[in-house]
């Protein structure tokens, strides 16, 4: 079995659905820090059979929770400091999500105007329903993992 | 500052109280008409409308104040490029409140966070058209006397109609309210409207024959059944003839059964029903006047 090494500081996001690392990886802009980022893929869950990871080293504060929460509120935020877990943090489904989804409705006003950020408002928490803030287009959230 | 995007933006007391103004409006309608002197509306209308654009311009005229604006996207900046951002920080310039409609799904919104006036969304593409709304409320109102225990229906395109479904989304909100759906299979109520029913427990039923059900209503809400929505030119024809009403569907309603409509019309209600008592769809365009009036005086907190 293939071993990653344990983080001194930063963070593991654990109990990733299996195949969604790449995608968050994107998502939250990992790519752009300038720290070790280690993505496991397929590694073995007595809870869910299969899962990802990624580990980060780097502070906290460089995580949107609420982009996390939006993709999967189940997922397992371990801060970690000195090499030990010292926090878990709950994500919850964010009220709103703003730049990070787009509205695909070609009659929407976001489709023409200038600038305009893209915004999604929590319609319906049981069913996890984003709806877009200026049209009410259904947020399709499997497309969301097609990245 | 207060914008009118959607019907709901107002609880049903406050929809009470403007339903108050405009039948106080259409009472004593010389106490209002200096109410506005001096006031600007711009109706900034991306696309034409001849109705709506002309009952804002009348209500404002209506009530001392006077009306800008244009009546096509050709007219104005927007064909040089120009955003709905920059119009309406523009347009705030200019005018006390602003009357919007625009083939763009959200665009009033997008004007209404720029704004520094009061926006009313009179018309966003598919999406919503709040002043429709208020008007079939206040006519319902006005001539039933009351917003609750009745039974509805609504006849014709009810899976394109936004006007339905804003109606619908409206009237969920009064007590005892039955919905009887009457279209064609292709132009059935969508589900996520029939959800929000069945989750509020709130009784409807579908139907495909007019004649079925009109003895049972209380309002009769008619739309248009255009061509184009259907498969093939048989089924149209087939159906057609079920959702236009006659003096012959009349005769089983009930004598106080009221008929609606948003117009314009093309042939689903016979002209022969015009004369009928119960037809109230012109009725209907006088209380959008009033209650567009209320509106503005509301937005503007103008109280007379």
């Amino acid at each position: 079995m293939l071993n990653v090494g344990k983080i001194e500081e930063g963070f593991v996001l654990d109990h990733i659905k299996a195949g969604q690392s790449l995608s968050i990886y994107h998502h939250l802009k990992l790519d752009k820090l300038d720290c070790t980022v280690a993505i496991i893929k397929n590694a073995r869950s007595g809870k869910m059979d299969k899962k990802d990871i990624i580990k980060v080293e780097c502070d906290i504060d460089m995580l949107n929770l609420d982009i996390l929460g939006f993709i999967d509120h189940n997922i397992t935020v371990n801060v970690i400091k000195d090499g030990i877990i010292v926090e878990k943090k709950d994500l919850v489904l964010p009220k709103e999500i703003r730049g990070v989804i787009k509205c695909k409705n070609p009659r929407c006003i976001t489709s023409i105007e200038q600038e305009l950020p893209h915004v999604f408002l929590l319609a319906d928490e049981k069913k996890e329903i984003y709806r877009c803030k200026y049209c009410d287009e259904k947020f399709d959230k499997i497309s969301f993992y097609k990245y | 500052m207060r914008h009118l995007m959607s019907p709901l933006d107002f609880s049903i007391e406050e929809l009470s109280d403007l339903f108050d103004l405009a039948e106080d409006i259409e009472k004593n309608p010389a106490k209002y008409a200096h109410a506005c002197d001096g006031k600007k509306l711009a109706t900034c209308f991306y696309e034409p409308s001849t109705r709506t654009r002309l009952s804002f311009e009348t209500a404002m005229i209506n009530l001392g104040g006077s009306v800008i604006g244009f009546s096509d996207a050709g007219s104005s900046s927007a064909a040089k490029g120009e955003s709905v951002s920059d119009t309406i920080r523009v347009i705030s310039c200019f005018a006390d409140i602003c009357a919007m409609r625009h083939p763009k799904e959200g665009a009033p919104m997008v004007a209404a966070e720029k704004s520094s006036i009061p926006v009313i969304n009179a018309g966003d593409g598919g999406h919503q058209h709040p002043t429709q709304t208020l008007t079939d409320l206040l006519t319902i109102r006005a001539l039933k006397g009351r917003l609750n225990h009745f039974t509805i229906g609504l006849c014709g395109d009810l899976k394109f109609g936004r006007t339905v479904h804003s109606l619908i989304n409206a009237l969920v909100r009064y007590d005892n309210i039955k919905f009887i759906f009457i279209s064609p299979e292709e132009l059935r109520i969508p589900d996520y409207i029939t959800d929000m029913l069945k989750q509020n427990s709130i009784p409807y039923k579908e139907v495909i024959r007019l004649e079925d059900t009109i003895a049972d209503l209380d309002l009769l809400y008619m739309t248009r059944v255009q061509k184009e929505r259907f498969f093939n030119e048989e089924d149209y024809v087939r159906l057609k003839d079920f959702y236009i009403l006659d003096r012959a569907k009349m005769s089983l309603a009930k004598e106080d059964m009221l008929v609606l409509h948003p117009l314009p019309r093309v042939n689903e209600i016979s002209v022969e029903v015009d004369e009928d008592k119960r037809a109230a769809y012109f009725k209907q365009v006088q209380y959008g006047v009033y209650v567009r009036m209320a509106l503005i005086l509301t937005l503007l907190g103008i109280r007379v």
